[in-house]
């Protein structure tokens, strides 16, 4: 099935290879989901799909899962959200930033079909959106970076510059800076998600200008890989990606999505799903902190597990001031937090970390 | 700005790096054309390529072996679109569509055992006292064996299509089909041993990135590298020295733009990553404005279908 459905998702999202059969009376909730890169990428949407069986073994023949793998964003993700929702899906879930409009617009299309989209700010009756304060993660591992770098020099991968993003850059020098006032932060956007080879180049590329410890924030273990290869340290991202750097990954940050998954479908099938905005961090449990490699020092290590519990508990945020944007003007007080609708829409860097953003 | 620590030589072993996949899926696919067939399906060959080389190599503990399997796995996986396009006369264009569809599915489908695990490391060419030498041991004796296999086959490529008869007569199949059959060729036999070749080389390029680029097998890894080699064979003009311009100036580029980025140059780093991909559009454009050029460089059967009873 799983073979079909990459055919399906490669021919562009022009068709649709539906998993659910049909069912009978008393027919069990269908889920659907929209991934934008394959199960197979070990990142981002592996951990989607983790929640996806998690809803299967939650509530095993009350519902049907089907999914679309490598659907890109834009036009064709609103065919694939449509024929979905046309062969009968109660509820689909859109995995990825981009998909935020055509979610919406098929949403619109589609009113008796619940739609959550993941990362977005986009709304309606039938559309939720969730995510995940992955910048709680990314202070975690910001801090530990700052701790284990001995050049000073922090490489960043990104992927685009969206909110998302943003934060995570800003959280992670907040926290190196805090631990390291002589740290620097190298940033190179890759303008995609999943691109293996350019996600191992980039890494090279930093590796090659001193950086000794890596994070990404792109959806392949290829950067882990390249940090083993090279004796630099490196931290997983959206999953435990120990097994490609044994000794490179310091931690990781997993996403856990099952829970709310679980919630949300469970919801539709009890007929009180509605639409709501879900933002949980480190202490909802939606964001893990993997194990912390033992290459990790152990007062620096005692820290990292007190900012977790610290966070986790609500007794402190990552972005509490006084922080100042990058032009030096102010953006948070003395002991002032920064609210979510600011947090949700950052799109400027903080004071400190060099380059311009790209728009 | 800081240009000092921008090393020219360590972005030069990046750039050769990121352009054999390229190279070696853009000369298999120059031969192919040469021969009249015009194949699509170079990124399914390559991604085919990438998991039977992971997996040989990881089963049997060396990277030579898994570029073997990587070869005969590219190879079959073409007999596939040889035997529907030069026996059952299939559109081409069509098949070599599907051809890149079904081995993504089926690659995956393959690979799905092989999540997670390090393959066997490549040896990298070392030689006493050589490979030490400042800027040109590096540049020159430092690589892994299949780069400098890569540009042996370039040669080997030019030799074979331009200085012997058999490759006289590849090259008459892709010219004028009807006068090579006239004359006692075997079109379509000669046809399918091409589409082989192409399907090898797209799978040495495919476990070139899965064992040396980025040493690890992740589904759709190879990620459009091999609609860039069909970008590439018509760039270099069917010409094979051109094709080893072509792929190097493609991965020029990206890692260039990789490293301004790390070096903290501020350009938008949109436009940078839209650069190879213009540049090849742009080269494309000025050299289809010369309709006559082009006519005298692609080969004249190139995508026709041949069939012997007419």
């Amino acid at each position: 099935m799983k073979f079909t459905k990459t055919l399906a998702a490669a021919a562009m999202g022009l068709a649709f290879a539906g998993g659910a059969i049909a069912g009978s009376h008393g027919a069990p909730v269908k889920a659907g989901f929209i991934y934008i890169g394959p199960v197979g990428d070990l990142g981002w949407t592996y951990e989607h799909d983790q929640g996806r069986l998690a809803v299967e073994a939650a509530m095993g023949d009350g519902v049907e899962t089907s999914y679309v793998e490598s659907v890109p964003e834009g036009a064709d993700a609103e065919r694939v959200m449509s024929q979905m929702a046309r062969s009968g899906v109660d509820i689909i879930f859109t995995t990825s930033f981009g998909y935020m409009d055509p979610t919406i617009a098929a949403a619109e299309n589609f009113p008796d079909v619940k739609f959550e989209h993941a990362t977005g700010y986009k709304r309606a009756d039938n559309v939720s959106t969730y995510s995940a304060r992955f910048y709680e993660g990314r202070y975690v591992i910001g801090e530990i970076a700052g701790a284990m770098t001995e050049t000073n020099k922090i490489g960043y991968i990104a992927s685009f510059p969206i909110p998302e993003v943003v934060r995570g850059i800003n959280a992670a020098y907040l926290a190196a800076k805090s631990v390291n006032p002589d740290v620097e932060f190298k940033v190179v956007w890759v303008y995609t998600w999943f691109d293996p080879g350019k996600e191992a180049d980039a890494a090279n590329a930093l590796i090659e200008q001193g950086v000794d410890v890596i994070m990404q924030h792109t959806d392949s273990p290829a950067a882990m890989t390249i940090a083993e290869e090279k004796g630099v340290y490196a931290f997983g991202q959206a999953t435990d990606m120990v097994n490609f750097g044994p000794n490179a990954q310091l931690t990781a940050i997993i996403d856990n999505w099952g829970p709310y998954y679980v919630d949300r479908v469970q919801a539709v099938a009890d007929g009180t799903w509605e639409s709501t905005d879900t933002w949980d961090g480190i202490g909802a449990g939606m964001v893990e902190i993997a194990p912390l490699s033992d290459k990790i020092p152990a007062d620096v290590a005692a820290r990292a597990q007190a900012t977790i519990a610290a966070i986790a508990s609500g007794e402190m945020h990552p972005f509490t001031g006084p922080i100042n944007k990058q032009d030096g003007s102010v953006w948070l007080a003395e002991g002032e937090v920064a609210d979510d609708g600011t947090l949700a829409g950052m799109n400027f860097y903080i004071e400190g970390v060099e380059g311009d953003l790209p728009n | 700005m800081d240009f000092s620590s921008l090393s020219p030589v360590a972005m030069i072993v990046l750039l050769i790096g990121a352009a054999t996949p390229i190279l070696l899926a853009a000369i298999g696919e120059l031969v192919v054309e040469k021969s009249g067939v015009l194949n699509l399906g170079v990124e399914g060959m390559m991604i085919i390529g990438a998991v039977c080389g992971f997996i040989v190599a990881v089963n049997t503990d060396s990277p030579m072996l898994g570029l073997v399997g990587a070869a005969v796995g590219g190879a079959v996986v073409s007999m596939v679109f040889a035997f529907l396009t030069q026996y059952l006369l299939s559109n081409q264009v069509a098949t070599g569509l599907a051809l890149t569809l079904f081995g993504l599915g089926l690659a995956a489908l393959m690979g799905s055992a092989y999540n997670g695990i390090r393959p066997p490391r490549m040896p990298r060419l070392e030689v006493e006292g050589l490979t030490d030498l400042p800027v040109v041991g590096r540049l020159f004796f430092s690589h892994d064996p299949v780069i400098y296999g890569s540009l042996a086959l370039v040669f080997a490529v030019w030799f074979f299509l331009n200085r012997t008869r058999a490759g006289l007569v590849l090259r008459a199949c892709g010219e004028n089909h009807e006068a090579a059959h006239s004359l006692g060729y075997n079109v379509q036999l000669i046809r399918f041993g091409a589409i082989m070749f192409g399907g090898a080389c797209a799978g040495l390029g495919g476990a070139y990135v899965s064992l040396v680029r980025v040493p690890q097998w992740t589904e759709g890894m190879t990620a459009g590298v091999g609609w860039i080699a069909l970008a590439i064979v018509v760039f270099a003009a069917w010409k094979p020295w051109r094709v080893i311009l072509g792929a190097y100036m493609f991965g020029g580029i990206t890692i260039l733009q990789l490293s301004l980025q790390a070096l903290g140059i501020s350009i938008s780093g949109a436009y940078l990553s839209m650069t190879p991909y213009i540049v090849t559009i742009v080269v494309l454009v000025i050299m289809s404005a010369d309709r006559k050029k082009v006519s005298l460089n692609a080969p004249a059967c190139l995508g026709k279908s041949f069939h012997a009873s007419h």
